[in-house]
């Protein structure tokens, strides 16, 4: 037997499926976002349980550099992509390099605040309730920031060696979806963090 | 495909060293390959499973029985349930899909192929994990080895202070990795169904197996990861003295309860989705009819992805929550029984009228269709809170759940097998020895779960090591424990039997059962590539067209 049950013919139309990338990461931050709203629930439901200082209120101060930092890589990876599309290299590996450096700003700048915290301060996993979730949930967002930059920075190293031609287009911007959605969970977390639950 | 060139590619296969056919399977990325790897895998954690069920039902059979001591017994408790849920049917439901969903499409292979190779390996890891706790879980001399905290593991048994020792972490530990291996899975699902599909197969032409899975992707990673979420939690409290579920630092136990049942009762629909996908393919085979309704049993299967997400409650009605929680939970429960119910009669449509082949596969479909009904009904009986307040914990909830899993979810899983084993092997398999499987197997099951139910209304509960006699639960348990043997015996003959017939079976060919989606149009088994020009189809039934081009399919759909 014929292993096609047809076989094609001109006259039908061009048949046009998804992009499995696009599709694959949609996907994926499905996933991500169930995990997040598991940590972000717990966080809410745990504001103000805690048997023992420090509250929020004492020791979080609003990280706006930071914020602003994070949130604008968001253009600049943006920026980026477009420009691979339109086969300018050279910008697409200049907006590439301001992600990464925007994106490393707000991961020192978490680390600071959380050498401040812990030093200074004395919050710690185990000190409270508050401890726990806050580094948890801040944490998560952190490692998942951290796994970005790493891929930037591969992506990065792979420009330098020109190795970045404008058919990469698509996967420049299927990762770059991965970044808008760790910037749309740092807005979530900044909002229960540092504005409702403080 | 010619049948000399398959005969030619066997020669070469089995004239190669055995070690680098060996190596082909470990650094394989072939969905074939991977897809019967999850199924051997998983059938060796059902005999390993089995056997722990069959210690537990030995120190059952008598009040007062000394054959395990109660911390064995707690161990094969906890490790029977993990096992069964997470290491046998949701491998063995991934590695059909993985098997067929590209076959089925006209597509040659997952959307990720290397994605598919690192989920199938993170599941192989995790249950390696779970059962490594059997030697290295003796972190604290006396603590114990297997994780016994039970398979959902309520706090604050996990905590530090009541779970010394490594067992918790390495039960956690498992399903945090095996958890990452099916989300994996589930976003390989979704991107194949909706990305490979070959010329002509809109949504709306899909087989229906095809359909069902992608409602599995979905559920997959909106409910698997609520467990990833709440493991690592878990390991936050364990390993760094967090206090999510510790109760003396103003955490909460119910909060676990919450994050457990969120994952696990869409789980129980994530499991026998494919057991409904397998019933779908395999009923109008053996009806000689297309599926009744195919757009309902699409909607109502969507209907049941989308309710799973708000009925988890229903398993904590005695933790006490108000009122309202209650009643919504109630409303939902008793909801999901309606898409349920559409597909039970969409199927008993499709037999009816029919010219019904009783041959194994189509044996345990009907089974499953009367045994399912039975563990619906149960079902609706335990979702009404006040008959669960009398019920929960107890053996009816035992005996309610195993009706679904054994009566629905492996009835059909064994229907697959027999359907799908010549495609896979490209031989029959004996049909004799299958009619003894089904029968023993269905004479076992009834024995054993049909008279679970009465000790369970009899205030049996579940989870005890051992009982005082004088109750009125020695004869049931008795009767219990004999039908555990028979479905053993039944296991016995179907492993007997798949390994004979890969040898000695009548030989295959393409299409054995006349049947009329794209699997049985390329070889069994199939090569590498699955198809050696790409498919195009027109209807549901492509096969059905290309057999009857006077009377094709795609005139009437």
């Amino acid at each position: 037997m014929s292993s096609a049950a047809y076989t094609r013919t001109t006259a039908e139309p061009e048949w046009v499926l998804p992009s499995r990338g696009r599709v694959g990461m949609f996907s994926l931050i499905g996933a991500e976002s169930a995990v997040f709203t598991i940590f972000v629930v717990a966080y809410i439901f745990y504001i103000g349980k805690s048997v023992a200082g420090p509250t929020p209120a004492d020791v979080l101060e609003l990280p706006i550099l930071s914020t602003i930092c994070l949130l604008s890589s968001s253009l600049t990876i943006h920026l980026a992509v477009r420009a691979l599309h339109q086969a300018k290299v050279g910008a697409f590996g200049l907006w590439w390099f301001v992600t990464m450096a925007l994106g490393t700003i707000f991961l020192v700048s978490t680390g600071r605040e959380w050498h401040h915290l812990i030093y200074d301060k004395g919050l710690t996993v185990s000190t409270n309730l508050f401890g726990t979730t806050y580094y948890s949930l801040v944490g998560l967002h952190a490692f998942h920031v951290t796994v970005g930059l790493l891929i930037i920075a591969l992506a990065m190293v792979f420009t330098l060696f020109r190795k970045v031609k404008p058919e990469h287009g698509e996967r420049a911007e299927v990762f770059s979806l991965y970044w808008h959605f760790v910037d749309v969970v740092w807005v979530i977390v900044f909002t229960v963090v540092y504005i409702i639950g403080r | 495909m010619s049948s000399e060139s398959i005969a030619l590619g066997t020669v070469i296969e089995s004239a190669r060293p055995i070690g680098e056919r060996l190596h082909d399977w470990v650094v394989t990325v072939d969905h074939k390959k991977l897809g019967i790897l999850y199924i051997l895998y998983a059938l060796f954690f059902l005999v390993v499973a089995g056997i722990e069920a069959i210690i537990m039902r030995i120190q059952l059979i008598v009040p007062h029985n000394h054959f395990v001591s109660p911390q064995t017994f707690n161990r094969m408790m906890t490790m029977h349930g993990t096992t069964m849920i997470f290491f046998m049917v949701m491998p063995i439901l991934f590695g059909f899909g993985t098997y067929l969903i590209p076959l089925m499409i006209g597509a040659r292979d997952m959307a990720f192929p290397r994605l598919n190779a690192f989920s199938f390996w993170m599941t192989a890891f995790g249950g390696l994990l779970l059962y490594f706790s059997f030697i290295g879980g003796n972190g604290l001399y006396g603590a114990g080895t297997a994780p016994d905290v039970g398979w959902w593991a309520y706090a604050p048994l996990t905590s530090r202070a009541f779970s010394v020792g490594h067992s918790t972490d390495f039960w956690t530990l498992a399903l945090l990795v095996s958890g990452i291996g099916s989300i994996g899975a589930g976003v390989n699902f979704i991107a194949t169904i909706l990305c490979m599909r070959c010329p002509g197969m809109t949504l709306g032409k899909m087989p229906l197996l095809a359909w069902l899975n992608l409602v599995v992707g979905g559920m997959v990673i909106f409910c698997i990861s609520p467990l990833t979420a709440a493991q690592i939690m878990l390991c936050i409290d364990r390993y760094l003295g967090g206090h999510f579920f510790d109760t003396q630092a103003g955490g909460s136990a119910v909060l676990w309860m919450h994050f457990f049942w969120i994952f696990g009762h869409p789980e129980v629909y994530i499991l026998v989705v494919p057991a409904f996908a397998f019933v779908s393919e395999i009923v109008p085979v053996f009806s000689r009819k297309p599926i009744f309704g195919y757009p309902i049993m699409v909607a109502a299967t969507i209907a049941i992805g989308f309710i799973s997400f708000s009925v988890w409650a229903h398993h904590m009605f005695t933790v006490g929550m108000s009122a309202y929680g209650n009643s919504f939970f109630v409303f939902t429960t008793v909801a999901i029984a309606v898409p349920t119910g559409i597909k039970i009669f969409n199927w008993l449509g499709t037999m009816w009228g029919g010219k019904i082949l009783l041959r194994v596969p189509m044996l345990f479909c009907i089974g499953f269709l009367f045994q399912f009904l039975i563990a619906g009904l149960t079902g609706i009986m335990l979702g009404t809170a006040p008959f669960n307040w009398q019920l929960s914990g107890s053996y009816f909830v035992v005996a309610h759940f195993h009706y679904v899993i054994v009566g629905g979810i492996v009835f059909a899983l064994f229907g697959a097998f027999y359907y799908w084993y010549p495609k896979m092997s490209g031989r029959m398999c004996n049909e004799t020895l299958g009619k003894w499987h089904f029968w023993l197997f269905l004479i076992g099951f009834h024995l054993t779960f049909d008279f679970m139910h009465i000790p369970g209304i009899l205030g049996m509960p579940r989870r005890i090591y051992t009982y005082e006699p004088g109750r009125g639960w020695e004869l049931w348990n008795l009767i219990v424990t004999i039908g555990a043997f028979f479905q053993a015996a039944a296991i016995l003959v179907f492993v007997v039997n798949l390994l004979w017939s890969l040898r000695k079976g009548e030989p295959a060919g393409n299409d054995p059962w006349d049947a009329w989606t794209l699997e049985w149009s390329t070889s069994s088994p199939p090569p590498d590539y699955d198809f050696a020009t790409t498919p195009v189809v027109r209807s549901r039934r492509p096969l059905w067209d290309l057999k009857h081009p006077e009377d094709p399919d795609w005139k009437y759909e």
